[in-house]
Parts: C-alpha cells; structure tokens; sequence
C-alpha cells in the first residue's frame, strides 16, 4: 500500500454530504455573535447593553467585566523565547482598549444567530479613537506606539549569525544591496472557525469541538483559562474544511468563552465564525520589508551575505518569533552563502494579529534569497541557474550545518537532499537552454515573455513528538488514532496506508481518528508540513509494536516461532502454509484473559477454555489486549526541498500577467500516496499564484481592512491558475525516520512569489523588487522605468 | 452575517407590488433576483423596513423581441435573455455584455432591470443601455413613465426612479444595417467586476470603412461614459491604430483609483480597450 | 464619541412564514422568518448540512444548490422567496441505494476534492452543467466551474472529475 495511489477512504461520506464540519453539529446549540471594535485603535470608554436586552430570545451579554481568574488574564504567549522581551497578548474581551479593527469587545448568547446579531447591533460601545500604527514605516517609526509599554513598537530584536559577515561582505570582490517587500496576506480556508461547546453538568466535564489544528493544545490552554482538569476536558477535531496554518493559533477569544459561556450557562454554545470575522479577527501574514547586502566573488559565489529585515507581527504576537524565524533560517535555502548575518524587528502594528500561514515566513525567505542570486547573475552577466549550481551545498556534503538555530530550538542540519540532481530536472523539464529562442520567437510576434527559477528548502516534521495508537478488536477491526488533526489532507487513507503495509491487514480494516484527545491525549498538531512524518513514523512504530505482540499471542496458539510467521489479510500464519492460520480478532480475543464471554468468539479465552494453567494470567511485563503504542520525537527537522520555474507572458498595452507554463520539481523523500502528494502540491502552486499577483491585505492608514470579503480579496478561479503543472520528483529518503519520508504539505506555495517576480523581471527588463504584483502596479512601474517596448 | 428584521410581502401581481410601494414608501426596497440586494442585507449595510418580492409577479417574466426592439420584463432573468435566440438576433450586444457579467449561476438569478436599477457604476448592462440609447420604464400608483438610459443614470447606484416607482421595464434598441457590437473588459479575476469595461457599436460602410460609432465604459466614472467617435472615425479604416479613437476616450474619462487599480491605468485601459473593441466590433458589422 | 445604535427594530416576536419546497424529491416544509436565508433553511431548519457556507456573499459558490434544476446560491435566496420551488442538494445526488453519481463517482477517481468543504457547491454545479454540455470540451469543462472557489485543489483534479463524470455519464469505461 506504501506508495500506492489508491483513492480516498474519507471521500465517499464527503461527496454525498455526509461530512461533520464543525457547523453541522450541535444544532441544538445556542449561538454566539460579537461586537467587534470598528476602530483600529480606541480606548473604551462605555459599554451600553440595554437596547439589546429587548432582543427576543436573548440569553447571555458577556463583557470583560464577567470575567474573573485566568479568565480575565491576557490569552498564553504559545511560543516565548528570550528575545521576545516584549510579548503581548489579546485578552479575551477587550479590557479597556482595542488594538485592531475586528477585536471583540462583548459577547452575546441568542438562540440563533440571526437573533445573536440583532442583540450585537444594539449594544452602544463609546470609544475614544486612538492614533494608529499601521505599515511597517509606521511601526519602526516608533512615534505613535500600538502598546503603550512598548518602545518603538518593537516585540523582539533577534539576530543571528555564522561567521563574520559585514567583514566578509567588505572584503569581497563584489557587492550589491537589495531592498525587498513582501506585502501581507492570509490563508483564507473556505471554512472559516467554528467552536462548539457542551459542559456535562452530571460529570462535571467539558466537551468541545473545535476547527482547530490542535486538539491537545487547545484542551491544555482551555483547561488553564476554566481552571479544569486535563482529564476533564476533551477536544475533538471534527471535519474541517481547510487550515493553512491559520487554524493552529489557540485558544481564540471565542474558544475560550464559549467554553465559559457553556459552562456558565450549562447550555451547550457555538459560534461559526463568518466571513467577515475572518477577515478581521483571525490571523495575516507574510508583511515583511527586508534589506539586503551580499558579498560575492567573480564568479558569483556568495562569500558573505546580511540581511536585515522588519516584520509585522500586528496587534499582538501569541504565536511569538516563528514566522521571523522561519524566515531568517529557511532564507538561506539549498545555498551556502559564506559568511551570514541576520536581523529582525518583530514590529505591532494596529492590524490584525500575524501567525503562520502556509510556508510561514519562509516565501518571504525565499523571495529575498532568489532575488540576490537573480542580481548577482544580472551584474555579473552570468546564467541564472549556473549562479544557482555554483553556490548549492552539493550533496556529499550532506548533512550539513548552516550554524543557526531554527523554529523547532533545534540546530538547522540539512539531513539530505541533491540540489543538483532537481536542478538538472528542473531545467530539462522547462527547457532552461531553449529559452532564448523561444524569446527571440516571442518578440518577433510582438509577445513579451519572460523566464523564472526559484529554488527553496523546507525543514519539516519538527518536533516535539508525535505519538501512534493501534488496537485490534475482537472484530478484526484496527483501530487507529493519532492526536494531530487533519484539514484535507488524506491522512485517513495516508495512515491507513502504513498500518496495513505494517500489519498485514486489508486496508479496508483499518480506521484511522485523527485530531480526538479522548482517543490520543499526547499530541503536537498539524502545522510545518509534519503530519505524514510525525504521525506516519508515530503510527508505524506503533503498529510494529502491536504487530510484535500479535505474533507472540499467535505464536502460543499455534505452537509455533514469532520469527516463522507472517500475517497476510488479517490471518496469522506459519509461512508457506496460509491455509491454518488465525484471523486477527481471534488473536484479539486470546491477548485479554477473560472470566466472562461476552460473545461466541470470546468464549475461547476464558478461564476454563485456555490451555495454560501454571503462570499467571498476565504476564509481569504484558498487558491484556492487542495494542501498540509509540511516539515519534526526532533530534531534529527533516529537509525537503523544491525547485520551480514559470514562464509568464506581458501584454504591452494592459500589463496583464499571463501564466504560460508552470514546472515543478520537488523532493519530499519517499511517497505514501502519490496523489495525494501531488493534490499539495496542485493546491500549493495554486496558492502561491494566488500569493503572487492577487491576494494582499489591503489596509488603509486607518487600520480600516478595505477588502474584507472575497469580493476585493482576490482569491482565485480555476481561471487564475495555471491550466497544467508539470512535475517531476526527486526522492533523498530522509535518515531521520523510519519511512524516509518528509514533509509536502506546504511546498508548492513557498517559491511562487519567487519566481513569478524573476519572470515577470525577466520580460520587462526592470527590477521587481516587491510582491504581489498586478497589472496595475507593473504598469506603474512600466512608467516608472519608462522603457521602450521590445 | 444574517440579514435584520424586515417586514416581508410578495404580491402576485403589478398592481399589488406598486400599491405595497406606494404604501411603504422610502424605506422599502424591492427584491426580484436578490444577487445584489441580498448580501447588502446579510452585511446589514441596508436595513429596510420592508421587503417587497416581487417574484411572483409573473407578468413581469418576458423578454418580447419585435423587428427593432427587445423588450426586457422586471423578472426576466439574465440567463433568459443571454440566451434568448430571438433577442441576440435583433440586438446582439445583449448577449455580448451579459456573458461578461458575474457568473452564470449568479445569471440565473439576477435580473437585467435589477441591474440597471441598482446602477453600479461597473455593470455592464448600464453601457448596453447607455450606448443603445435605451430606456427604461418606471410604474407607480399614480401612473407610468418612461426614462431615457441618458437621464436614468444618475450617480453611483443611484438612479431617478423614485422611492415609490417600480422598474418594470428595459427596452433596447435593435441592430441597424451594417453595424456590428462587442463588449470588451478587464477584470482582476474571471467574473469580477470590471477595472475598465466598454461596450461599443460602430457603422461600417460598403467598403468596410468606419462610418459611425459609439462607446459607452464603465468604472471609469460614477455612471455609464458615453462617448461619441462618429467624428473620430469617419472615413478611416479599423485596420489603422485607430490612435484617434484611443485619444478622444482617454480625453473623455477622469476614473478614480481603488485597491484594484489607479486612476492612469483605468484611463489607460480605457483606451487601449477601446481601440480592440471598435476593431472587434467592426469585423461583426462587415460580416 | 458614541457609535450610534443602529435602527432598533421591533422587539415583537418575528412573523414567521411557511415555507414549503420539494428537496431531493421529498416535500418538506417549516416555518421560518422572512429573513431566513435558503442556505439556513436547508441547514438548520430542515438539518439537510451537505450544503456549506463559506462567505455569504455569493463570490464562493460552496453554497450552491439546484433550484428547478438551475444552480443558484443559496446564500444569496430568502428561504420564502423560495417556497413551492423544487430544490436538489449534494444529499440528492446519489442513487436510492447508495451509488455514486457519475459526477460524484467522477470526484474519487480523479482526487478532485481534499477538505471537502468547497465539494458540494461544485457537484450541483457540475451536475448541471454536464446536462447542459454533456461532451464538453477542456475549455467548456474550465467555464463549467469557473464560478467556484477551491482552496486546497488548484482545480486541476476538478477539470479531469468534469471530463471524466462525462466519459461515466456516457456509458464509456
């Protein structure tokens, strides 16, 4: 099954409606609206709730007033670190200020949410408006300040560096400076956020769905704020329809009050987050504005390279430095770039808070990286891609250190990977060599067109851990669970794929839970393209273990070596003779000593029926029934890496930005499912176009969110993206885990604005130096450089 | 996002909805194919006291095509008139236009008059009027108008039917000899509104020399621009640059920029899809 | 400065509305207020939740349902504007006893979903397209679902589930 394309097992239910996405459930609920702060930044000075009191069928008005302990605390700093000397964080219901338009203020509880919001629009809040901070020029300013005890709006200065660059960089042979922009964006999952919550009032637990991408993260930080239990409250992952990324943060202010608000109310609660919410109190990313200065030698070799970049973090930082850091580490891509030096401003700005979103800081590493190698080749006059070739890590030198610590706190150690090798795909599959005909073609016809590469790596599959659980019922049935959660990604099938390579089982035996603390309560999440690494190899060495068990439980049985038997088809045999074996659920049934049957199969392990009288029962070091269990937790990250090119057309009148072909070459170690690493990588490719010529956030410099809709947030058409990706794969097994794998997931949208912004430079003549792009802008620029047509 | 609380009526007939109207006066507002209006209330950014559905009007569901005219009911669904055969072949610019707009499953909802009386200054069907010389017919309690596309228009989504008048009609004239049509635009994505649009008929003459011509664009000003290129194309032929016809639309409209786009490059676009579309539009008339 | 209040509306109870419509072949029936939105309707009130929301601006298309058998958002209909209408969701798609339907049969093969929660908009959509077109084209196949957001696939999967629900609506293997 390993390796093999076999279609979906979560399909069937979704294709006839029969999906659980977090709104289907609990109809029986009460609903949850808020009133959300319109301006970017205000102090409250008034809450007036007493319109709203006339609503029919309303419950509940909650304010930061109604809470009390961890409640009325600020929400947890997820990830400290100790440059983060300034961490800030929302509180649930805003205090006493707001910080971004889109900050919720008051709660209400109605019986639906039509209802909810008619109360939510009759509650008078009295502000007084602030000055807002909203840009990067703005933030770093210092002069107007988000957070009142934060100096020049700065969460964390963090450097880091391997050798000593700014002497390298002085004294190469040449030298250029770049300065770059990435301009913000967000992962827009058709699914916007959903929480449900239940309190038993009998047991005295909670229950909770959530969309989130973390079940165990959310169950500890909501224990912490109810001041429960972790055993009292469960988390469940239901379907969701889409994360990238956005859906990792935890506890959102919704989660932890309507968890209260059930509680309180010993009424089950929900809130479906629309979209307009979304937009404006979920989580950006991408804003960065970097400066670059690199040192390189006559041919083209980097001898030095120092970046210093600006990031906006917006109104708080619950997620800490990750995206930054990520950005700082994976900027360096497959290269060596001699000596390196790297410096960051996580910056407040009075704008939606910035937490990962797919490739999470790294498409902005990538962009900056690709952008120097493209000006080192233009000065020097030499080929792109040779540029590329000479300052690779080649692959003999693997592993290799770059001498800086990455987003896991772990040391960032290439495992694997053939830079080379994908680029000598990369170009054979474009036809790099044949460009320039093709060109001289082109503009004969009055065309423009122009030529791309971006080469990036990803470090995937970081830790802590992960951990895997089977058990084989009675039934035959296994039942698997690991604690991450899935948002799309197959792992239905993916796992199921494994345990029944591992086991011998038909796969159609197998059934896989993903995301439910009841069934796994040690968990990480699904984020950093880490779920098929961490869960698979979690799953695999779990289902070795219960493998290991059922041939000893088999073995007794049928008087023969553990080492002489095999398991094909969910019957446990001596090899060479399938025809006397037992099936696994009789296996299942003889690992639990029983007093009482329970069926007609049971009945062969209780206590009159079973052969050995002398020792106990259970073994010292057994335990009863067929289960394995493991964790997963690596020294470190395992490398992916990808290489992509694009080849686009430009009108000469409209500017328009056609995609004429789309090339990817990607390395992620070894294939569970082919197809479903290729659907990544479609949805990847499809996200970065969209990342490079149509979706930005789109503030004005009041912190008014000017495209808060899909109307005027591009989000593409099967229009906009490419008819057809070409993809090759490269296949470096990684050392790291026991299936070679590496991480997919967030490999198609890292290069994207990348490359587009190397061709599209590469058809009009002029530096592109900021993304995304439109037609608008490249016509802006077009005057700006006011070149002659080709 | 759910809509407030409004009161509801659906009246099965034309008398009925003008009689609700006249009652309810300015705070009112009429819902036939709702692709508009209805996000409008779901983001509560309209709020009115009274819903009237015109829905079940029937009488209002024809699109009537004689030898010169199409005549568009109230509730003649813009999927019905894009392929309405008899109306594409008395005036072709229908067609043209309203498989530009939006999507077709917004199509089989969303009316033709719905759109001109919401007038949103990037519909397309506000140049098709506007450059047909096209008109609409507004009904009330007290009796009937007919309004002229040029006097109906007259800001952004605001026209001069009055609160208590009902559009409950569209006409359109019809193709004279040897003139053909196009509807040219931009947009970010496929089906969004346009950054620069145009609708254009020209008049070709026997050798295929331009006679006349008009244009009218849209989101390059708070109503439909109409611009007259009769003096600008005679006598030339659309194979030249057609430089002419780009400098007199450029000199005729003044857009705003928004996030999708500045004011130069709307103005730019304008004519530069001016020019392909007195082209396009030439080939139609000689064919 | 105060954030004036927005009109205050009666705090009477809503009227309510019966509402009646024929979903997936089977009459059903509630009553609802005038402002209930189709997609709620089918959700909540009548507990159909194939069909999903994702803007309520009618831009995402997850919403769409067949009304008399043309696709339309039901996020942008009034549930009463929709009484005595005849409307088909995901749920009716399949055959009584459980199989598939060409284009649903044609989503599995071709991996042409992931999350899943855009799925339901496209199978109405395409549903009805392949009645209207049913030998379309690479280009007809594109402009079939052209009005349809996705946000995991990149819609390659989806153009080949379009031409392949045909070769399966077609009898060809």
């Amino acid at each position: 099954m390993f390796g093999q394309p076999i279609v979906r097992r979560e399909d069937p239910r979704l294709l006839v409606g029969q999906g659980a996405y977090l709104d289907d459930l609990g109809q029986d609920a009460l609903a949850a609206a808020f009133v959300r702060s319109p301006y970017a930044h205000a102090r409250i000075t008034d809450i007036d709730v007493s319109a709203a009191l006339e609503v029919d069928d309303l419950v509940a008005i909650y304010t930061y007033d109604d809470l009390a302990g961890p409640l009325a605390d600020p929400l947890p700093l997820l990830i400290p670190h100790p440059t983060l000397t300034h961490g800030r964080t929302a509180h649930a219901l805003a205090r006493d200020e707001v910080n971004h338009v889109g900050e919720a203020i008051a709660m209400v509880i109605a019986h639906d949410r039509y209802l909810a919001e008619d109360a939510a629009e009759r509650i008078v809040v009295s502000y007084e408006p602030l000055p807002e901070v909203v840009g990067i020029e703005a933030a770093r300013d210092g002069s107007i300040l988000v957070h009142d005890d934060v100096p020049g709006n700065l969460a964390a200065r963090m450097v880091q560096e391997n050798g000593d660059a700014a002497a390298a960089i002085a004294a190469a042979a040449h030298r250029l400076t770049l300065d770059l922009q990435v301009e913000r964006s967000a992962s827009t999952p058709l699914e916007p956020r959903g929480v449900l919550a239940r309190w038993d009032t009998e047991s005295r637990r909670l229950r909770m769905w959530s969309s989130t991408q973390t079940a165990t993260g959310l169950r500890a930080a909501i224990a912490a704020k109810l001041q429960l239990d972790l055993v009292d409250v469960e988390v469940i992952a239901p379907d969701i329809g889409g994360g990238f990324g956005v859906k990792i943060n935890h506890p959102w202010p919704e989660d932890v009050l309507v968890a209260f608000a059930a509680r309180t109310l010993q009424r089950p609660v929900k809130f479906t987050e629309d979209r307009r919410e979304h937009f404006i109190a979920s989580a950006h990313e991408r804003g960065q504005l970097h400066h670059v200065e690199v040192g390189y030698d006559d041919d083209g070799r980097m001898v030095g390279l120092s970046v210093r970049f600006w990031h906006d973090n917006g109104a708080y930082v619950p997620y800490g430095l990750i995206v930054p850091i990520v950005t700082s580490t994976q900027l360096l891509g497959p290269y060596r770039p001699g000596s390196y030096r790297v410096e960051f401003d996580s910056l407040y700005t009075n704008t939606v808070m910035v937490t990962p979103y797919r490739g999470a800081g790294r498409p902005q590493g990538c962009f900056v990286m690709e952008r120097t190698l493209d000006a080192i080749a233009r000065e020097r006059g030499l080929d792109r891609v040779e540029v590329r070739r000479r300052n690779f890590i080649q692959p003999e030198e693997m592993p290799y250190d770059q001498g800086l610590i990455f987003q896991d706190g772990r040391p960032l150690i290439y495992d694997s990977g053939n830079y080379p090798a994908a680029m000598d795909l990369l170009t054979k599959l474009v036809g790099w060599s044949d460009f320039e005909s093709y060109r001289e073609q082109a503009r004969a016809e009055g065309r423009r067109v122009g030529i791309g590469v971006a080469c990036y790596v990803e470090g995937t599959g970081v830790g802590p851990y992960e951990g895997g659980h089977v058990q084989i019922e009675t039934s035959g049935r296994v039942k698997v669970a690991t604690g991450l959660t899935t948002q799309g990604q197959g792992h239905e099938t993916v796992f199921a794929q494994i345990v029944a390579d591992e086991l011998g089982v038909p796969i159609d035996s197998v059934q896989i839970v993903t995301g439910d603390t009841r069934r796994m309560p040690y968990s990480v999440g699904t984020f950093a393209s880490r779920a098929a690494v961490m869960s698979g190899s979690a799953i695999a060495l779990a289902a070795r273990a219960a493998r290991e068990k059922i041939l000893r439980v088999a073995a007794e049985a049928l008087e023969a070596s553990p080492d002489d038997l095999e398991i094909d088809d969910g019957l446990v045999h001596v090899k060479g003779n399938p025809g006397a074996g037992i099936p696994l659920g009789t296996v299942a049934v003889l690992s639990n000593p029983l007093r009482y049957a329970f069926d007609e199969a049971s009945k062969a392990a209780t206590q009159f029926a079973v052969g050995d009288q002398e020792g106990p029962p259970v073994a010292d070091d057994d335990e009863p029934g067929l289960e394995g269990r493991d964790f997963y937790s690596p020294p470190r990250a395992t490398f992916a890496c990808g290489m992509h090119a694009a080849i686009v057309e430009t009108d000469p009148e409209t500017a328009e930005i056609r995609i004429l072909r789309y090339c990817v070459v990607h390395d992620c170690g070894r294939l569970i499912n082919p197809r479903i690493v290729e659907g990544q990588i479609h949805g990847g490719v499809a996200q970065g176009v969209a990342g490079a010529l149509y979706e930005r956030m789109a503030y004005d410099e009041h912190g008014q969110l000017q495209n808060a809709s899909f109307m005027d947030f591009l989000m593409p058409y099967v229009t906009e993206v490419p008819s057809q990706i070409e993809i090759d794969h490269l296949e470096t097994p990684s050392p790291l885990n026991p299936l070679g794998i590496k991480g997919a997931g967030e490999a198609g949208v890292i290069p994207s604005a990348a490359v587009f912004a190397a061709a599209i430079e590469d058809a009009e003549g002029f530096p592109i130096t900021r993304m995304p792009i439109s037609p608008s802008e490249l016509f802006a620029l077009r005057q700006q450089h006011r070149k002659v047509s080709r | 996002m759910k809509p407030p609380p409004f009161g509801y009526s659906r009246p099965e007939s034309l008398d009925e909805a003008v009689r609700l109207l006249a009652e309810s006066g300015s705070d009112a507002k009429v819902l036939a194919g709702g692709q508009s209006l209805v996000p409008l209330l779901s983001m509560r950014l309209a709020a009115p006291r009274q819903l009237i559905d015109i829905n079940r009007v029937s009488e209002l569901a024809y699109v009537h095509t004689d030898e010169n005219t199409v005549h568009v009911g109230a509730l003649a669904r813009q999927a019905d008139v894009e392929h309405d055969a008899r109306a594409a072949g008395v005036q072709p610019l229908l067609r043209q236009a309203l498989r530009l707009v939006a999507h077709p499953t917004i199509r089989n909802r969303g009316t033709v008059v719905g759109s001109l009386a919401h007038a949103d200054p990037a519909s397309e069907l506000t140049a098709v009027l506007a450059v047909l010389g096209g008109a609409v017919r507004l009904a009330s309690a007290h009796g009937d108008r007919t309004v002229p596309a040029d006097q109906f228009f007259v800001g952004p989504l605001s026209t001069s039917a009055a609160a208590d008048e009902l559009v409950v009609e569209a006409t359109f004239p019809g193709r004279p000899p040897r003139t053909g049509s196009t509807f040219v635009e931009i947009s970010r994505r496929h089906g969004d509104y346009a950054i620069c649009g145009v609708a254009v008929c020209v008049t070709v003459d026997e050798d295929g020399a331009l006679q006349a011509g008009k244009a009218a664009l849209i989101s390059v000003g708070p109503t439909p621009v109409v611009v007259e290129l009769g003096q600008v194309v005679a006598g030339t032929h659309p194979g030249g640059d057609l430089s002419d016809v780009h400098d007199a639309v450029w000199a005729a409209v003044s857009p705003e920029a928004d996030i999708h786009a500045s004011a130069e490059y709307r103005r730019k676009l304008a004519g530069v899809l001016a020019v392909r579309a007195v082209r396009e539009a030439a080939q139609r008339a000689a064919a | 400065m105060t954030v004036p209040a927005r009109r205050l509306v009666s705090a009477l109870p809503e009227e309510l509305f019966d509402v009646q419509l024929t979903v997936n072949g089977a009459a059903q029936r509630a009553s609802v207020p005038a402002r209930r939105l189709l997609s709620d309707f089918l959700r909540h009130d009548l507990g159909l939740t194939g069909t999903h929301v994702g803007c309520e601006h009618g831009v995402c298309g997850a919403c769409t349902v067949l009304l008399d058998g043309r696709p339309v958002r039901s996020c942008l209909l009034l549930a009463v504007t929709a009484d005595g209408s005849d409307v088909t969701t995901v749920e009716g798609l399949a055959e009584p006893d459980g199989t598939l339907s060409p284009v649903q049969q044609a989503f599995q093969d071709c991996h042409g979903l992931q999350c899943g929660y855009c799925t339901p908009g496209f199978l109405t959509t395409i549903t009805a397209g392949l009645r209207e077109t049913p030998n379309p084209t690479r280009d007809d196949a594109r402009e079939m679902i052209a009005g349809n957001l996705c946000r995991c696939t990149g819609y390659l999967n989806i153009i080949a589930a379009v031409l392949r629900a045909a070769e399966l609506s077609d009898g060809r293997p």
